[in-house]
């Protein structure tokens, strides 16, 4: 009597299983198209993947008006916006290639696991071929990798950390906005003129990645200006009262505190560090000073009265008088009633500098977008270097720019900023009180605090 | 020594939060068994109640400045309070000033009500069910409320201000200063605690409440309402959590997630203060809160890096090991 091991419920269940296995990671196996999600219609979707819930919400509320406001012009609807002052001149109004620009978005909560679950569902199921957004450097670096490995390509939108063009940089991955290492070289001249250049300075500093080199960069760039680190403290991400933090500083020796927060974190240490009067302070015979590296306008509308004289630094901000920033406030104002904050002004941009690649390269194929995004070698005057080739452009809001190709990093001017005295109105509540000239922040792809990692070659996802 | 001193206070200040959450937690759970976690809710909404206090004292209406532009290149639109209006500028300041104060009386009927409608309306469907879906639905409504807060307030943090009498430091010792604010803080969570402990010692209200919380069935028997009790002391807990809210927000700004980010810290305060134990609660929230304030000093981070991070749970996990009850824990509670 011949017996067998196949049974009628294990072969099912076998091929369940294995139907199930080769049917899952769909986005990493090839199809019958050219290259991932090439679209075959008269529309070609892009995905807006912000914090839509968390203690950053307001911030991906603002990216996705600016989303929002970037498909609008795209497809020639409003006033065009920074279309009409782009130096380059290939958007015509008529979407992207021809084809109409409809949006997904998802929520990343500001969670590296979340945001990668949306972004995965956005390209997956609904055929986005560039996924775009953020408010947190932990997300953007998550979200990068599964771009690379998903063959999309992925325009950053806030994300500071230096890792995320550094260590962690990829090919399909690309970043306007600035990093640590330029907040802290365009900041600190400022710090020694305004504050002399023997200071001893007392970090706080929110322990994650972004915090990290933000401290590391500004701690550099002050200590080569003369400056002391008295201590570094790492604080919790979830930490809400800083008192038991700043308490010890009062006994420190330092005059000068830095806060490496973001967010709430910021808006709660810097109250706190106000509360206990050391604003009020003198050490070493000096006033003593509070630093806040990195600003935003929300975080400042956060602070309130406490944000006042505070100097911090900004990538863009909504008074600058360039006509591409002019274009983007009217534009932006008009249709929400308050003007952007420079989170809707990266992804505003990141938007266009995608369509506009798209549109030299002549296709949405992710490889033939990498190349015309790092551009034909052009470079920006009076920086004598190797590395300064890539893609130049101009008018949109921060003068000429730099993507650079080796690191797919843009270099422009860096904005240092004050929290203002006296505003005159709700959305008065920053001035620029420099724009660091770009070579003054540039440095090398193998700058240590940018080594290791690969940029990789980019990934069609075929 | 000074530096020892503002750890100490520091500590007393958060103790003060987590004691006051901690007390209405064990409120609730000492009267009605239920585990309650939307009482972060409640001390968020309490923080909210000085945010809509402040806009209300600051509504304002429009004068066009011609002499000023706004971001657009328009003529500006200046806000100028109605206070200001009814009342001239220097007392229509003053109310706008005063306003976290102003909001306690605010406060306290809403934070009632809400406690009322939250019990009444869903908490009592779950009273003989198990704490796992008591957990559930509570935790669900915490959600809720976090949402409809963040839908009307937006998600960033709102500065409610100090007056500003009570802004600025003090000085302790000879050369040591802390914020007035929280020293007031401090002395009014003193006050709440000292207030329904005596409530709960000194009236019959109260007396018939912790005979209730003790054998509910036979003070039933006596032919009093002894659910009606109950419920008050549910608005009771909600009111407390809701002024711990209040007198919070000059400290840290209120955002809609402040509830979540003190609820699982509370609890722990809970069990190791011991469940359904009211000084217990008191107790191992100053605890706890000093403790955590000393493990972020300089010295322990450095000498132990991440100790303020765990600092809590470590000692929750020591008592529990060496007293399964925690510090006043009552027997069979949560046992049975």
């Amino acid at each position: 009597m011949s017996t067998s091991k196949f049974t009628r419920r294990g072969v099912l269940k076998t091929g369940a299983v294995a139907g199930a296995g080769l049917a899952l990671p769909t986005i990493f196996t090839s199809r019958a198209n050219a290259y991932v999600n090439e679209p075959t219609g008269d529309t070609v979707t892009l995905g807006f993947n912000v914090p839509q819930s968390g203690p950053y919400a307001d911030e991906g509320a603002d990216e996705l008006r600016a989303f929002e406001l970037a498909v609008e012009h795209l497809n020639g609807e409003g006033d065009g916006g920074m279309m009409n002052t782009f130096s380059m001149k290939n958007l015509k109004g008529n979407g992207i290639l021809g084809k109409k620009v409809a949006f997904v978005t998802g929520d990343t909560q500001t969670k590296s696991d979340a945001a990668r679950a949306s972004a995965k569902s956005m390209i997956e199921k609904d055929g986005a071929v560039m996924i775009s957004g953020g408010s947190s450097s932990g997300v953007a670096v998550a979200v990068q990798g599964l771009c690379q490995e998903a063959g999309v390509i992925f325009m950053a939108g806030l994300t500071h950390s230096n890792d995320t063009t550094g260590k962690d940089k990829k090919a399909n991955g690309f970043r306007h906005f600035f990093d640590a290492y330029m907040s802290g070289a365009a900041l600190a001249p400022v710090l020694a003129n305004e504050y002399g250049k023997e200071r001893r300075a007392y970090h706080l500093t929110a322990d994650y990645t972004w915090g990290w080199t933000q401290q590391e960069s500004i701690q550099a760039s002050t200590e080569a200006l003369g400056w002391e680190t008295v201590e570094n403290v790492l604080t919790p991400l979830a930490a809400t009262d800083f008192s038991s933090y700043i308490a010890p500083v009062l006994n420190s020796g330092a005059d000068v505190l830095v806060l490496n927060h973001y967010g709430g974190n910021m808006v709660n240490s810097l109250t706190n560090a106000v509360q206990f009067g050391l604003r009020d302070k003198q050490v070493n015979g000096k006033n003593f000073e509070i630093v806040v590296p990195l600003y935003s306008e929300l975080m400042a509308k956060g602070a309130g009265e406490n944000i006042k004289g505070i100097l911090g630094s900004c990538n863009w901000q909504w008074s600058l008088q360039d006509e591409g920033t002019k274009a983007f406030v009217k534009s932006f104002g008009t249709k929400y009633g308050f003007p952007p904050s420079q989170a809707a002004h990266t992804c505003y941009v990141q938007t266009l500098l995608y369509a506009d690649a798209v549109e030299r390269a002549g296709t949405f194929e992710p490889c033939a977008v990498v190349a015309a995004l790092e551009g034909d070698g052009s470079s920006l005057d009076g920086i004598d270097s190797a590395s300064n080739s890539g893609l130049v452009f101009d008018g949109l809001g921060n003068g000429k720019t730099l993507y650079r190709a080796a690191d797919h990093q843009c270099f422009k001017d860096v904005l240092v900023t004050k929290g203002k005295e006296n505003p005159t109105s709700e959305f008065d509540l920053l001035e620029v009180v420099e724009v660091t000239p770009v070579d003054q922040v540039w440095y090398e792809p193998d700058h240590p605090m940018f080594a290791g990692g690969d940029l990789g070659t980019c990934n069609n996802g075929v | 020594m000074d530096a020892i001193l503002l750890q100490i206070l520091n500590g007393l200040d958060k103790g003060s939060a987590y004691a006051l959450i901690a007390l209405g937690l064990t409120l609730i759970f000492g009267t009605l068994g239920v585990v309650n976690f939307a009482h972060g809710a409640l001390f968020m909404i309490g923080a909210f109640c000085a945010v809509t206090i402040q806009r209300l004292l600051n509504l304002s209406h429009e004068v066009i400045d011609e002499t000023q532009t706004d971001f657009l290149g328009n003529p500006l639109k200046v806000k100028v309070p109605y206070l200001q209006d009814w009342f001239g500028e220097s007392m229509g300041s003053a109310l706008q000033d005063w306003s976290v104060p102003l909001a306690i009386l605010f406060a306290i009927p809403v934070m009632l009500v809400v406690g009322y409608v939250m019990e009444r309306g869903l908490i009592k469907h779950f009273y003989k069910r198990p704490h796992a879906d008591q957990i559930l639905v509570t935790f669900g409504l915490a959600i809720v409320l976090q949402e409809i807060v963040k839908f009307y307030y937006g998600a960033n943090p709102i500065q409610t201000p100090a007056p500003e009498a009570l802004s600025g430091v003090a000085q302790v010792l000879p050369g040591v200063v802390y914020p007035v604010w929280r020293i007031v803080y401090f002395c009014f969570a003193a006050a709440i605690i000292a207030g329904v402990f005596a409530f709960l010692q000194f009236t019959t209200f109260g007396m018939v409440v912790r005979a209730g919380m003790a054998d509910r069935e036979t003070v039933g028997l006596l032919g009093i309402d002894i659910d009606k009790r109950f419920t008050f002391m549910f608005g009771l807990a909600a009111a407390v959590a809701g002024l711990a809210g209040v007198m919070y927000g000059p400290i840290n700004a209120p955002n809609y997630h402040m509830g979540m980010d003190f609820l699982v810290l509370s609890f722990v305060v809970v069990v190791v203060g011991g469940m359904g134990s009211l000084p217990g609660a008191v107790l191992a929230g100053f605890l706890l809160g000093i403790l955590e304030s000393f493990a972020s000093t300089t010295w322990a981070t450095t000498t132990l890096p991440g100790i303020n991070q765990i600092i809590i749970y470590l000692v929750a996990i020591i008592i529990l090991l060496t007293r399964p009850r925690g510090l006043m824990g009552r027997k069979g509670v949560m046992e049975d």
